[in-house]
């Protein structure tokens, strides 16, 4: 394995957090959409499913648009294929 | 409403427009214009066989039932596509590195290319995805019921099953035309995934249609639609963490283990950057398709409460009268059930074809299979066979399951069926640790404990009812709903985690107590590391099998056109004007990878085995030789260094002898050299003498004559004194006298006596104060060599010479550097000889003795005289402890 870099140029190091921030997007999807089992259950006292329903959507519509723009940024080639320092 | 007839029509019509899309896509593929049939939207868009009429109908019954709950089977394939830099990335390329064909292939590969292993998972996923495409029929069926109840006719249990199976033989001759026209080398269907596109965009229409009418054509807008959902049955969130993160989880697993879906996945995949878009594009499709969910069943539950909750698509558009939205809608779900099951029969017959029928057949044939007969027309026909088959299995199960149970719940049967791949899948992508052993016990363990918590007791009839109740011969530890007495558990859960938990137990527990065969190995490191190598196993071929013969074989498989093609690239890459190749380990590899793409990695590696057996060396014999090369390699290693020592010894030798020999001609030299310094003085004393003796001189000549018979006569002792000393110091037979000294006044003594009349410049420096005990004399004649040497040597009148003092604490140095014409190096070695003399010895004028007797009496006195290296000039240590006395003590002879 020879040495990775310790530094790297500006558009190289971008990419490299974009790839962690990818990473990250389905963690940050399952603690969002996990947000409403804290949420008091129950017929008398729940909280509505229209509610829930705005909620988990409106997760959705963010995780997709966070998605598309890290894609959209991400260059298909891919230095270093699989570096992630 | 429309008629039923006219919707039979409807149904074969659209089904005509699939088959010419299909038709023309193949059409325009085959010359090779498939760009844009080829594109990520396309790509995206065939990922929707996910949603099928379990998603169509089902979530709709599902939301109706148990609230959001229905959100988490489209939550975990959008955190999976979500999270692809993880997984999906690796999958695709993975896949299309190793020619992959299915996910049975995948898993046989990664564990050396397994033929019992592909065996193993075909087998699980047949059974697992049977369920699922009973679930479409039923669904299609029940479609079709619903037109025909609303046309007066009310379908007996003979009707449906006529539907039914007329629906599985329609779909198993569309799968067949299209999903087995030929043998791709890349087994892609080209004509499928556009008519799976084009389904995708129908079905999600329709279900946009449906939902947008309930919102605003029913409900008045989306703020009244959410206070209706608020004032419905299923108004409140009660959600338990169990079955929505459990459910999440079953779904993500599903999603990439489910057979259809890696076909479309990893299999139909162009290119890689197709996933980037797929990535956020699929979960935005997710969403659309799950948006108007809850909507549809809440106004459904208000309108017919009596209905069926999985038909509420359908009956809520025909209860208000629009017969042109409900027959949308009928296409959206005959959409979703055709494209899963043509999508699934495909990948299922693929697996089986590969991983069952070959592998039998090959056997069956024995060696001379690659040879004769046609494995292309084997392998089609039991791809055909093996559609047929697995819809046959669909529509067994249909009939013996009756077809009642709500769709959701057989939809999970099938879901937790498939995801018993994952361990093995993950383990084999991540885990270069994981063995063969381990993935069979784990995909065996796995498939037992779900047969027995869930599909058995999922099958009507099947299990008997005691079993159930108290466990197989009363052992309540092993009740199908509550193993090891845990009960109380939501079914699905109980069985998906206990499922999951013995699988992934026994596959990491038997993959570390496992050794794994060299191909795993290899693979495993291919799989694991495929990003940072994408090269492939080594298959050494040691002669040459016929290229003729490898290329009959290749034209069985995929097709003469074909091989003809990859053996004429092959033979321009080498630099050919022929068709044939040179049978190269390269070109073998490729060729097995390329037969892969076909027939799967198991088959491809056992047919060209069988070709080039006993010219190709085996992974294991080449570890073996392996093992015998680093041994030899060893044992050469330890020769060369047995040798190089011999070669140091002979080198010592070889100088010693050098030096003899040189000590030899010097001695030679000197005998003559004493000779002549003998007989030239004796020669004047006898010729002197012999005037004095005739007389007749005057007085003042016989005075000179004397003087010169006397000088000549010390000259002559002087130099029998020398070797007379030199012979006692080398004999040890000296006496030393002791005594304290202050090497300042030594060192001026000496310099005095050695240079007399001669002018040399002297600079003496350094700790001139240190008192030494030895013997003063000796020392001193050392010293009086060293500066007479320099005086000799140094003939310029302005010759220097510098003497230094240092003074440690045990010993004394004294360093002596002339700048005269220095001493040459390879003359070093010898001027401590005796009888050796640097340079011309008409110029030394001695018998080249001083330093040898410096040598000697430094010895004696405990220290040492060293010639030291230096540019220009000689220099001189003389090195002496502070205190002699233990050597003196050995000194017992005087001369």
């Amino acid at each position: 394995m020879s040495p990775r870099p310790v530094f790297l140029a500006r558009g190289r190091y971008r990419q490299r957090r974009l790839r962690d921030g990818l990473r990250m997007l389905p963690v940050l999807g399952a603690v969002l959409w996990m947000v409403p089992l804290m949420w008091p259950r129950g017929q008398a006292a729940g909280q509505g499913n229209a509610g829930a329903l705005v909620y988990v959507f409106g997760v959705w519509a963010l995780l997709v648009i966070l998605g598309a723009v890290m894609a959209g940024r991400l260059r298909p080639d891919g230095d270093g294929v699989d570096g992630d320092g | 409403m429309p008629g039923f007839d006219l919707l039979v029509a409807v149904a074969l019509g659209y089904v005509a427009f699939l088959f010419a899309i299909a038709f023309l896509a193949e059409r325009r593929a085959g010359r090779g214009r498939d760009a844009w049939l080829r594109g990520p939207v396309v790509y995206t868009l065939s990922l929707s066989i996910y949603c099928t009429a379990w998603t169509f109908y089902g979530a709709v019954g599902n939301a109706a039932r148990s609230g959001l709950e229905y959100l988490t089977i489209y939550l975990g394939p959008s955190l999976v596509m979500l999270g692809w830099w993880w997984m999906l990335r690796k999958l695709v390329r993975v896949g299309r590195a190793q020619r992959i064909t299915s996910i049975a292939d995948l898993v046989s590969s990664r564990f050396g290319k397994s033929a019992g292993l592909g065996g193993i998972v075909t087998v699980m996923c047949v059974v697992g995805v049977a369920p699922y495409i009973a679930l479409q029929l039923q669904s299609i069926t029940l479609s079709f019921a619903v037109f025909a109840e609303g046309a007066g006719r009310v379908w007996g249990p003979g009707d449906i099953r006529t539907v039914a199976l007329a629906s599985a033989a329609g779909l198993a001759s569309f799968a067949i035309l299209f999903g087995t026209r030929n043998l791709d080398a890349d087994e892609r269907h080209h004509g499928v995934v556009l008519a799976i596109a084009v389904e995708a965009v129908v079905k999600l229409a329709a279900l946009l249609a449906v939902g947008g009418f309930v919102v605003w054509g029913i409900g008045g807008g989306v703020g009244e639609t959410l206070e209706r959902i608020d004032a419905s049955a299923i108004a409140r969130w009660d959600q338990g963490a169990g079955r929505w993160i459990g459910l999440t989880m079953l779904s993500a697993a599903a999603f990439v283990c489910l057979p259809r879906m890696f076909q479309v996945l990893v299999v139909e995949n162009a290119d890689e950057g197709h996933l980037r878009t797929a990535s956020w594009a699929f979960p935005l499709y997710l969403m659309a398709m799950s948006l108007f969910v809850v909507p549809i069943a809440v106004t459904g539950l208000a309108l017919l409460p009596e209905g069926n909750p999985d038909l509420f698509v359908l009956t809520v558009p025909l209860s208000q009268g629009e017969g042109g939205l409900a027959t949308l809608a009928f296409l959206g779900g005959f959409s979703s059930a055709t494209s899963m099951v043509i999508v699934a029969t495909i990948a299922l017959a693929t697996m089986v074809s590969n991983h069952v029928v070959l592998p039998i057949w090959l056997r069956a044939r024995g060696g001379g299979a690659t040879m004769s007969g046609d494995v292309r027309a084997v392998t089609l026909r039991a791809r055909r066979a093996s559609i047929a088959g697995v819809l046959g299995l669909g529509y067994l199960y249909f009939r013996v399951t009756g077809g009642g149970a709500a769709l959701t719940a057989i939809g999970l049967i099938s879901f937790v069926g498939v995801a018993q791949i994952l361990p093995a899948m993950l383990g084999g992508l991540f885990w270069r640790g994981a063995t063969r052993a381990g993935a069979a016990s784990a995909l065996v363990t796995g498939f037992a404990v779900w047969m027995w918590t869930m599909f058995l007791p999922g099958v009507g009839g099947v299990m008997p009812a005691s079993v159930v109740a108290e466990g197989p011969f009363g052992i309540a530890a092993l009740r199908p709903g509550a193993l090891f007495g845990i009960a109380g558990v939501d079914p699905v859960l109980h069985a998906f985690a206990w499922s999951m938990a013995l699988n992934a137990g026994v596959f990491v527990a038997v993959s570390l107590l496992t050794f794994p065969a060299p191909l795993e190995r290899l693979q495993g490191a291919q799989f694991v590391d495929v990003f940072a190598h994408s090269l492939g196993p080594g298959r050494v071929v040691t002669s040459t099998a016929q290229a003729e013969d490898l290329l009959i074989m290749a034209q069985r498989i995929v097709g003469a056109g074909r091989a003809q093609a990859v053996f004429r690239d092959a033979a321009r890459d080498q630099g050919h004007a022929r068709a044939l190749p040179d049978v190269t380990p390269g070109f073998v590899q490729s060729l097995e990878r390329e037969l892969a793409g076909s027939v799967g990695a198991a088959t491809a590696h056992a047919m060209v085995g069988q070709l080039t057996e006993g010219a190709a060396v085996s992974v294991e014999d080449l570890i073996a030789v392996a093992d015998e090369a680093a041994q030899i390699v060893e044992y050469s290693n330890r020769l060369e260094a047995k040798s190089a020592e011999q070669e140091r010894t002979a080198r010592a030798l070889r100088d010693a002898n050098a030096k003899l020999t040189a000590l030899s001609l010097q001695k030679d030299a000197f005998l003559g050299q004493v000779s002549h310094e003998l007989r030239t003085p004796m020669t004047s004393i006898r010729a002197f003498s012999e005037l004095l003796r005739e007389g007749g001189l005057t007085p003042e000549d016989g005075r000179r004559y004397a003087g010169i018979v006397e000088d000549e006569a010390r000259r002559m002792t002087r130099l029998l004194d020398d070797l007379l000393d030199l012979s006692v110091l080398e004999h040890g037979q000296v006496a030393l006298r002791p005594a304290e000294i202050r090497i300042g006044d030594l060192i001026g003594r000496a310099v005095a006596a050695a240079t007399g009349e001669r002018a040399l410049d002297v600079t003496v420096s350094g700790a001139l104060d240190a008192v030494v005990v030895t013997d003063p004399d000796r020392l001193a004649q050392v010293v009086i060599n060293v500066v007479s040497n320099a005086a000799k040597y140094c003939a310029r009148p302005d010759a220097r010479l510098w003497i230094e003092v240092e003074a440690g604490a045990d010993d004394v140095a004294i360093t002596l550097r002339d700048d005269g014409p220095g001493i040459a190096e390879d003359a070093r070695d010898l001027i401590f000889e005796k009888f050796a003399r640097a340079g011309d010895p008409a110029r030394a004028g001695g018998a080249g003795l001083g330093l040898a007797i410096a040598r000697e009496v430094m010895h004696r006195l405990g220290g040492r005289i060293d010639c030291l290296p230096q540019k220009g000039g000689a220099a001189f240590r003389v090195t002496l402890p502070r205190q002699t006395d233990d050597v003196s003590g050995l000194v017992t002879v005087a001369v």
